[in-house]
């Protein structure tokens, strides 16, 4: 047996697997979008773009998605920011892995239950009730846009925090001391310093924020009760409940084409600031 | 500073916490802590609904898992050998079965699968004996673990292949260079190199499979997972006894990750 037989041998199980269960579905997807709706509930096969043409009637999953995607990307960024760059460059490194372990774990453990957790929290009975005790009317907070923030914050924020982390790790420590031997005040340093070579870690974990965001389902269904609702939701509703496939799997690919859109315009504009910043560093 | 980290901590395991304090609530009303009690434990395990949903969860996660283990390692291991077209290809469709959203993922299979099975159960039914009944394709078991299976390959491929390439080439080259045949130099040398990294693919791709939510709810067809289970009670209220389910879902990731994340950092150490 040559080694070329060989390789193509032990690729071809993941090979099929991902061309059947990954390619495949992907097309039909695409095909059926171009379709019609059938009286019996499947899709009749045709080029029309009349599925296209419907999306306006789902504008408010779309709007919804758009907003809170990109607002609940920035909070999270905002609020990962200073706990990676603590763990980065001030934390004891004794506790540094730790740490950094106890950030990540949560996101790998059932997205449903923590988003679960927040349904009580903030449900009649849990914070609301607390602030009325302190002496505050009671706000309501459960399935509000705030609620599917607060969700979307405490679901994604492990995944922000740990590529800026690196970034910060990696940064040659030398460079903050240079800047300030050399009269650097602090906040100047963070700002000509360590804020541009973190860029790529930042860059980074928006990405991941943002692209799980777009296709998120649980946290607007269990936080947000029907009022606030993600294309994920409209989906949902269209494949399990009204069962229009067609539709459907144009509301689908028209989410991913505005991920891959979006995807690709950042990493442009990311690409360009790198660019400028190797321009200024060279000066 | 430090402070603030302190917040962010407590953010974040505050909402875990309550859960599983609540989940020891002696009292009916899951809002009151009333005491000390493990009946809601009790309660949850003695339900043949949820019993049933853990069963078909933990079948599904340990036979994808494996499947996942099995032919991602295979895949990375070929991968190593192989330049060009073939390999773009390959990672090309890594990075897809990676990015695209998990609920595109979950409709796009459900159509695909209900489509083709439409066209070969008529087939099989014409093929089949006479006197027997025909085998019927349909969403199931098999559907999930296909589906599941996929996603978690990929993983594996990636977290194999960034050990693989930390490997030291001499050592495999030193081993054809002594007449070890190349099945002989991976047995003997590569796969006790990788195998830190195809376990803890392995723990990674169990723990993804048990907690997904949502490609299961597309592609389960009758079976009901635990997630499943879980989602469709919370639409009837919040109980006790979910709070009891979710801390055993919480306590069962986070003993198969610590031991993932202990077995990555042992194999980079060597």
């Amino acid at each position: 047996m040559t080694q070329r037989t060989r390789n193509w041998l032990l690729l071809a199980p993941a090979g099929t697997w991902l061309f059947v269960m990954l390619v495949l579905p992907l097309t039909v997807v695409l095909i059926f979008s171009f379709g019609e709706r059938a009286p019996s509930g499947g899709v009749v096969l045709s080029f029309s773009l009349e599925q296209y043409a419907n999306l306006p009637a789902r504008w408010a999953a779309f709007k919804n998605t758009m907003v809170l995607a990109p607002a609940g990307t920035v909070a999270a960024l905002v609020i990962a920011y200073p706990l990676a760059y603590f763990l980065a460059v001030r934390a004891d490194p004794k506790w540094k892995t730790v740490l950094l372990v106890l950030v990540i774990v949560p996101f790998w453990t059932s997205i449903l239950i923590r988003s679960y957790a927040w349904i009580f929290l903030l449900g009649g009975r849990g914070i609301p009730e607390l602030v009325e005790w302190v002496g505050f009317a009671k706000p309501r907070l459960i399935n509000t846009p705030f609620a599917v923030l607060v969700g979307i914050i405490y679901g994604y924020l492990p995944l922000m925090v740990f590529p800026i982390f690196v970034s910060l790790d990696r940064l040659d420590k030398r460079l903050l001391e240079a800047s300030s031997d050399l009269g650097g005040t602090p906040i100047r340093t963070f700002l000509q310093v360590t804020l541009p070579l973190s860029i790529p870690g930042v860059a980074t974990g928006c990405l991941l924020v943002f692209i799980l965001l777009m296709g998120e389902f649980l946290i607007p269904a269990l936080l947000g009760g029907g009022k606030v609702f993600f294309v994920g939701n409209a989906l949902v509703d269209l494949f399990l409940q009204s069962r229009n496939w067609a539709f459907g799997s144009a509301v689908a690919a028209t989410l991913v084409f505005i991920m891959l859109v979006s995807v690709t315009l950042y990493m442009r504009l990311i690409g360009r600031m790198g660019t400028q910043r190797e321009d200024l560093s060279l000066m | 500073m430090r402070l603030y980290s302190f917040c962010v901590y407590l953010f974040l395991y505050i909402p875990i916490g309550v859960i599983a304090l609540f989940s020891f609530n002696a009292g009916r009303h899951a809002s009151q802590l009333q005491g000390f009690s493990t009946q809601w434990y009790g309660k949850a395990l003695n339900n043949p609904f949820v019993m049933d949903a853990l069963e078909t969860s933990l079948i599904v996660a340990l036979v994808s898992a494996s499947f996942a283990a099995v032919f991602g390692t295979m895949a990375a291991v070929g991968l190593q050998g192989i330049r060009g077209p073939v390999r773009n290809a390959f990672d090309g469709l890594i990075y897809v079965a990676i990015m695209i959203p998990g609920i595109v993922i979950g409709i796009a299979t459900l159509i695909a699968l209900v489509t083709v099975f439409d066209l070969l159960n008529p087939i099989l039914a014409a093929i089949w004996p006479d006197g027997a009944t025909p085998l019927k394709l349909g969403m199931g078991m098999g559907s999930l673990i296909a589906a599941h299976t996929m996603f978690t390959m990929a993983l594996v491929v990636i977290i194999v292949r960034a050990r693989l390439s930390g490997m030291d080439r001499a050592l495999t080259e030193a081993s054809s260079d002594l007449y070890a045949t190349p099945f002989g130099t991976f047995w003997q040398v590569t796969l006790p190199m990788i195998f830190p990294a195809i376990l803890a693919g392995f723990l990674l791709s169990f723990t993804f499979s048990f907690d997904d939510f949502i490609i299961a709810f597309f592609v389960a067809g009758s079976e009901t997972t635990l997630p499943i289970y879980v989602f469709s009670s919370i639409r009837r209220g919040v109980t006790p006894e979910i709070n009891a389910i979710g801390t055993m879902v919480l306590a069962i990731s986070l003993i198969l990750l610590i031991a993932a994340q202990i077995l990555l950092r042992r194999g980079d150490k060597k």
